[in-house]
């Protein structure tokens, strides 16, 4: 069982978004009782993945369209056009057109999406830029809060709660403040002018507990 | 070698190990709960004297069973074995390493040898007080998607058999003392919307009450008491009345439902009167035009009945708040002089940098004097019956304008708790003074459980007075009788330390950014001791007596509001300091009596 486990890919592929270690387990209630307890020792939380069950908790799938998390157009599909390079990032929710569910029933789903100079960027965005069009993780690292500030003259993102400072055009790279890492960033496509998610989250979400 | 094999038998060795400690543990507390460790076996822990409502109106000496000590919030402890005479010979007895970052504020409450400590993340420690040994150890599994603006912990409360912790997912969870084991836990609010809670709960009247934080994020404040045996909700009050209530004419439209208010610092109680005093926080979102009117009751001190949560009384120490000056430091319970009068009296240094003296009256609260104790530029009259502050609007924030202020945000005196001796007839205040702040408004959107701030906290900064070169933390003491300012002492540093006062002539605090905890004479301020710690000291201390040897304990561990503004001063200083994280408790005791 742990075998199996440790040969999950930790990068989903597009085919098998999400977490597709879970989506492969078994669903016996005596095997997965085994594997929980084989894995006690390990440092492995059953609690993201129970977090994960509902459509509306789930991470963003690969498939995913993204909709305004707020304002007038809340709910509604974006699309590529509605960004505006190196204007303040659209707060976004993944959504699953096929069950019409918004994935917004979790404050980790919560995006920002942002339009930069794709030239500008670096390489190590190649895999989840989508011609400049950029979806980070929209909760900060340090200790939750929702990175609302933007500079649209560096194109900086900052955090309200404690002055946290990610560098959009360089994979959130943490400038300034607490926070400990970057922003997730969630790989984006456009195909025939449709906005989609490509696979899931570069790293978890959300902040960690600092133990030292 | 064999390299398959290592990693299934040390999985066996875990998984055997880790059956052999639950089972353990169920045999020994009866208690699955996986976020319990157990330090000391159960039948090695002392016995536990259970906290009865008479041991919480006259505490004794030995022991310090509430976040200030007594009811009155004074601070003291009666002992006087470490006393100014010998302080120099304190010395570290022992540590304990809480292994958490961010901000630990916490006092250990002890009771009988008992020490109760929580850290940030809600792990509640209890611990041998002689000795530092781990009882057992409570962490609690916060939601992992909450926001924690505010990450620290500020105690327990104790009562009967009981210990109780208020969470950040806004939850008042009731362990046993001895055990650790939870009784009962009971969600205060939903985290969701924006609640959280950091303070330490008051035990009283067979009941534990709590406030909750949220200030800003668009909440309405409230105290909300529950029966101390079952977790049953008792009573509920709001913070800011609902329409048609008194005090609801000062909040427009539908600004009640969001105001703020929040309630984030254990409150006073008076058990002749049976009413409990509370320190109330800002109004909501920042800026005051966008809730016009007094705001009642945001930035005041609220009185209620212990027992219906009835609101007896209130003294709004400064209207439609626009500073971010919560007024969350409960009053001290202290009877001082005025014209020849002895006054049952309410004593609070505000954050907005006045120092207020109130009478506690049986229905209301009663204004008697105010003055500024820092550079304040806000104020431009008192009312001489009423308490009423006249403001200079030049100074007040507003949506669309950059304004700077003094003192900041962060006040004359933020949270940490002042102290008072009754024997020096001094008050101690933990001061910051030439630093002013810089607020620029902006109308805010209601989300729930988001930030609902309306002011650009990037564009939040410290503006310095010139006399900041000098100094900018202080140690104040005033003559509560008189009034008047006795001495003061000056740091260069911002200081956050709560302060302990002792029948030894001894006033202990840390507060400042260079990592020191401090004991000065309570009648001169002289320095007389200090210890540098692992970090800065922004806990509360306290002070303990076992097997007739005295002890001071406090926290070290810095974070939250104190490093902010550490990094907003490097950066209006040009400045690089660095104050390191993590929690250590610190006890200490005289060397001949350590060397018994």
């Amino acid at each position: 069982m742990k075998t199996k486990a440790r040969n999950c890919p930790t990068e989903s592929s597009a085919a098998n978004p999400g977490c597709p270690c879970r989506a492969n387990a078994p669903t016996h209630r005596g095997r997965r009782r085994a594997l929980k307890l084989g894995l006690l020792g390990a440092a492995w939380s059953p609690l993201t993945v129970f977090a994960a069950r509902k459509p509306g908790k789930m991470r963003p799938q690969a498939g995913d369209h993204l909709v305004f998390a707020y304002g007038e157009r809340q709910g509604e599909i974006i699309s590529p056009g509605d960004l505006t390079l190196n204007a303040k990032p659209i707060e976004a929710y993944p959504k699953q057109l096929a069950s019409n569910v918004i994935r917004d029933r979790s404050r980790l789903n919560a995006l920002l999406l942002v339009r930069l100079d794709p030239q500008t960027l670096p390489p190590t965005m190649d895999k989840y830029a989508a011609n400049g069009l950029v979806a980070y993780s929209a909760v900060c690292t340090h200790t939750g809060c929702t990175v609302e500030g933007w500079d649209p003259a560096t194109q900086q993102m900052s955090c309200p709660c404690h002055g946290s400072q990610y560098a959009a055009g360089n994979a959130a790279k943490v400038l300034m403040g607490p926070a400990p890492k970057p922003l997730a960033m969630l790989p984006l496509s456009i195909n025939s002018g449709e906005l989609t998610v490509a696979g899931a989250f570069s790293r978890k979400v959300g902040f960690k507990v600092n133990k030292y | 070698m064999n390299r398959r094999k290592h990693p299934i038998k040390l999985g066996l060795l875990i998984l055997a190990l880790s059956l052999t400690s639950a089972m353990q543990a169920d045999d020994l507390f009866n208690n699955n709960a996986s976020n319990l460790k157990s330090g000391t076996l159960l039948k090695d822990r002392p016995t536990y004297s259970p906290v009865t409502e008479q041991r919480l109106t006259k505490p004794e000496a030995r022991n310090w069973l509430m976040y200030r000590g007594t009811y009155d919030s004074q601070g003291y402890s009666p002992l006087d074995q470490i006393n100014a005479k010998n302080v120099h010979q304190l010395k570290p007895s022992w540590t304990f390493s809480t292994g958490m970052r961010e901000a630990h504020q916490a006092p250990p409450v002890v009771n009988d040898g008992y020490m109760f400590v929580t850290t940030p993340h809600n792990h509640l420690l209890a611990l041998d007080a002689r000795n530092g040994e781990l009882l057992w150890r409570y962490e609690r599994e916060l939601p992992e998607d909450q926001v924690q603006m505010h990450p620290t912990n500020r105690g327990v409360a104790l009562h009967g058999d009981y210990v109780y912790m208020a969470t950040a997912d806004a939850y008042l969870v009731a362990l046993n003392a001895r055990t650790g084991k939870v009784e009962w836990e009971q969600e205060v609010e939903d985290y969701a919307s924006g609640y959280y809670m950091t303070m330490a709960p008051l035990a009283a009247s067979g009941k534990i009450m709590v406030g909750v934080s949220g200030g800003e994020f668009g909440i309405r404040g409230f105290i909300a008491a529950f029966d101390a045996k079952t977790g049953k909700p008792a009573w509920k009050t709001y913070t800011i009345p609902a329409p048609g209530e008194p005090g609801s004419e000062s909040w427009p439209g539908d600004t009640w439902k969001t105001g703020g208010v929040p309630v984030w610092i254990t409150g006073s109680y008076d058990p002749a009167s049976k009413t409990t005093y509370w320190g109330t926080g800002n109004g909501g979102p920042w800026m005051g035009d966008a809730r016009p009117g007094d705001n009642l009751y945001a930035t005041s001190v609220i009185a209620l009945d212990v027992d219906s949560g009835k609101l007896r009384g209130h003294h709004q120490y400064h209207w439609n708040d626009s500073w971010d000056w919560d007024e969350v430091s409960a009053p001290l319970l202290l009877d001082f002089q005025r014209n020849g009068k002895t006054v049952k009296g309410l004593v609070h240094p505000g954050r907005n940098g006045y120092l207020w003296f109130l009478e506690r009256g049986k229905e209301k609260i009663n204004f008697v004097d105010a003055k500024p104790y820092v550079k304040q530029d806000v104020f431009k009259s008192i009312d001489p019956v009423t308490g009423r502050p006249e403001y200079n609007l030049e100074r007040k924030p507003a949506t669309g304008k950059v304004t700077t202020f003094c003192p900041s945000s962060w006040g004359g005196k933020d949270w940490p708790p002042a102290a008072f001796n009754p024997q020096t007839r001094l008050l101690y205040i933990p001061a910051n003074d030439n630093v002013c702040g810089k607020l620029k408004g902006q109308e805010a959107e209601y989300r729930e459980g988001q930030l609902y701030l309306g002011a650009a906290l990037e564009e939040f900064e410290v503006v310095l007075h010139e006399d900041a070169k000098d100094y900018i933390g202080e140690l104040q003491a005033w003559n509560v009788d008189t009034a008047e300012k006795a001495w003061s002492v000056k740091f260069k540093s911002h200081n956050w330390g709560p302060i302990l006062a002792t029948a030894g002539d001894l006033v202990f605090a840390g507060g400042t950014n260079d990592r020191y905890f401090r004991a000065y004479n309570a009648r001169s301020g002289k320095l007389l001791w200090q210890q540098r710690t692992n970090s800065g000291v922004i806990g509360v201390p306290v002070s303990y007596e076992i097997d007739g040897v005295q002890y001071i304990a406090v926290q070290s561990g810095y974070g939250v509001d104190a490093e902010r503004e550490q990094a907003l001063l490097n950066l209006s200083k040009g400045t690089t300091t660095y104050v390191p994280q993590g929690g250590v408790i610190w006890v200490f005791a005289l060397e001949k009596e350590n060397n018994q």
